[in-house]
């Protein structure tokens, strides 16, 4: 028995698979910018996976005299113990693209679970959860990364913990503000009527919506962790037995490539962080403009079109 | 006995300054298998308020008291415990702006297949084809279930929606303001689609409007609320031809005809504040044939005529013709 047309049955094509990393996908595809900084990130990824393959040399290996200029055999120099520079970045690639990412699936995971319990549940658990963000946001992270990592001592697994236990605030924020909207969105109230739990509404109905966005924010953190890990290393808080970039610059540093002006030292390592946080950066932000437009504010440029005089009015 | 009977049924929400709100003020109605009843009246009077009690739905800060009995069983009895094995699965219900009840990143399928497996009525294939007979049962081809809701006109959602809400069977549904926002060819569609499904089903609607002509056209009983309270209910041709409240009478004057010569009134002013208590009758300020009594004592719903009950002085007194 059926009632009623079908307004508009026509045929209808094959349904689409969509899942909410698809989208993330997609923006990457299809937007420049993001393009660019995934290819970027992907380059460093791929240099620091295959780095036990191509570096031409060992870490600790001594091939020439200290802090020797680039050269053809080796193109950036030198360091201070005389071990090449580039086998040095990229082995330093993993220590800090690992730190990177491990440190934001850490946020990842805090940010996301204390925004998404704090948004959907509110009142006292909001005020409680909210709170303790705050205290989080407002300590001086590179003071307290530096405590922390002079107490529970400098291996890797504790930097990843001390970064990622630091900037879970941002996430958390604003998966919060997201999920008060949709908790109070009709289907959420439909679900619960229909019989649906808390961690039911939770996961099925509330993250798949709020995944682009999770996505988005710990792209951004992969940057900021992999800044904050140059600097614990810089100011020689590192883990003592692993090479990052940090360290490469700290070394440099402390063995005065400056006064002898050994810039191949400190230059690359620089400008490997510099361009690994630009391409996370890219590709973050441009997620984040798509899944929020206001943030683009271009589309308020005026010159979109442009006057043209009318038909037979005399040019000047 | 009544499949749904609903009695001395007061909702309170605390208010945030302090103090509270008494939404729902003693209203009570029955219905049986098969029938359809209209809960009609202004906005903010009380009526989405009285199903989401029903269904157990209302947030943290509102209390009830009343009973809401199913086949003899009393809902409300132990709060969620008792509603819960029953919402959805007895009770279900079209929410109010439905076309919205849908999760945007879900296939409309998925969601209509949802309750039945929460309830444990149908799982995998058998909740699948489940979906695909609904869908059909609301007039949408089967094949749509996978598609996503922003796929689907608003009149689709809103029939998906229907679907949805009879994934389970239920014997009662509680469709709040179902064709508001539709325009008047589907809502023609959809009203046709709820008449239906009571008549071939046995299904008990409860059909929640501000809309006087579509209580008309669908309904066999109506009960017209005001202020929280219910002021005058019976069957839907008493109410349209012989009202016995003057706010029933100068609702249905505010409607407008079709042929109409006759300009459409308006009730002046606004809904009394359910934030304290009111001395006399809630409609006085409003109501044109008001005299000394309305003032100070409210009146009770009493029977007027063979299941028609109103609540107003008027018909106490022995020389009142009612209006016709």
């Amino acid at each position: 028995m059926s009632v009623g047309p079908d307004v508009a049955t026509g045929d209808i094509p094959a349904p689409r698979l969509r899942r909410p990393l698809d989208a993330t996908w997609r923006i990457v595809k299809t937007q420049p910018r993001a393009t660019a900084g995934f290819v970027i990130v992907l380059f460093f990824v791929v240099v620091a996976l295959t780095a036990p393959w191509l570096a031409p040399y060992g870490v600790t290996e001594k091939v020439g005299p200290v802090f020797e200029p680039p050269s053809p055999e080796h193109p950036l120099g030198l360091d201070d113990a005389g071990v090449d520079m580039l086998s040095l970045m990229m082995w330093g690639a993993r220590v800090s693209l690992v730190v990177g990412f491990a440190a934001a699936l850490v946020a990842m995971l805090i940010g996301g679970t204390i925004g998404l319990l704090s948004g959907y549940f509110g009142g006292r658990t909001d005020t409680v959860l909210m709170r303790m963000t705050d205290y989080f946001l407002v300590i001086p992270d590179i003071p307290l990364m530096l405590v922390a990592a002079a107490i529970w001592g400098r291996s890797l697994s504790n930097i990843v913990i001390i970064i990622g236990v630091i900037y879970w605030t941002t996430t958390a924020r604003l998966i919060r503000s997201q999920v008060i909207s949709l908790r109070e969105r009709v289907y959420v109230k439909r679900a619960h009527a229909v019989g649906a739990g808390h961690g039911r509404i939770l996961f099925r109905h509330i993250l798949p919506q709020v995944t682009p966005l999770i996505v988005a924010n710990t792209v951004l953190t992969v940057a900021i962790a992999i800044f904050a890990e140059t600097a614990i290393a810089f100011l020689g808080l590192g883990d003592p037995t692993l090479t990052s970039w940090g360290k490469l610059i700290e070394n440099a540093f402390s063995h005065n490539a400056i006064t002898v002006d050994a810039w191949w030292a400190i230059v690359p390592p620089g400008i490997a962080v510099a361009l690994v946080i630009l391409g996370c950066t890219m590709v973050g932000q441009a997620i984040e403009d798509t899944l929020n437009p206001r943030l683009r504010v271009g589309h308020l440029s005026v010159r979109r079109f442009r006057l043209r005089p009318l038909q037979g009015t005399d040019q000047v | 006995m009544s499949l749904l009977e609903v009695t001395g049924l007061h909702v309170w929400f605390d208010l945030q300054q302090g103090g509270e709100l008494h939404a729902v003020q003693g209203v009570g109605f029955d219905l049986d298998a098969g029938e359809r009843f209209g809960l009609v009246g202004e906005s903010g009077c009380g009526k989405t308020t009285t199903i989401l009690a029903l269904m157990g739905l209302l947030p943290p800060t509102a209390s009830v008291a009343g009973t809401v009995a199913l086949a003899g069983e009393n809902l409300l009895e132990r709060g969620e415990r008792t509603v819960s094995p029953h919402r959805w699965k007895d009770v279900a219900m079209v929410f109010q702006g439905a076309m919205n009840a849908f999760n945007p990143v879900k296939r409309v399928g998925d969601q209509i297949a949802e309750p039945m497996a929460l309830h444990e009525v149908a799982d995998g294939a058998e909740a699948k084809r489940r979906v695909g007979e609904l869908l059909e049962l609301v007039g949408i081809t089967a094949a749509r279930a996978d598609r996503y809701p922003h796929e689907f006109s608003g009149g689709m959602r809103q029939r998906a929606a229907i679907a949805m809400a009879l994934a389970c069977e239920p014997k009662v549904l509680l469709a709040d303001e179902p064709t508001t926002a539709l325009d008047v060819m589907v809502q023609a569609q959809i009203l046709e689609l709820l008449v239906t499904l009571s008549d071939d089903f046995g299904l008990a609607l409860v059909l929640v409007t501000h809309d006087l002509p579509v209580v008309a056209q669908v309904c066999e009983r109506a009960a017209v609320m005001y202020a929280g309270e219910i002021v005058e209910s019976g069957p839907t041709t008493a109410l349209f031809h012989n009202p016995r409240h003057p706010y029933t009478r100068l609702l249905f004057a505010a409607t407008p005809d079709l042929y109409g010569d006759e300009d459409v009134a308006s009730i002046p002013g606004a809904p009394p504040r359910l934030d304290r208590p009111i001395g006399g009758c809630p409609f006085q300020p409003r109501c044109d044939r008001a005299f000394g009594r309305c003032e100070e004592a409210r009146p009770v719903l009493r029977s007027v005529a063979d299941r028609h009950a109103a609540a107003c002085h008027l018909n106490d007194l022995p020389q009142e013709v009612p209006a016709a």
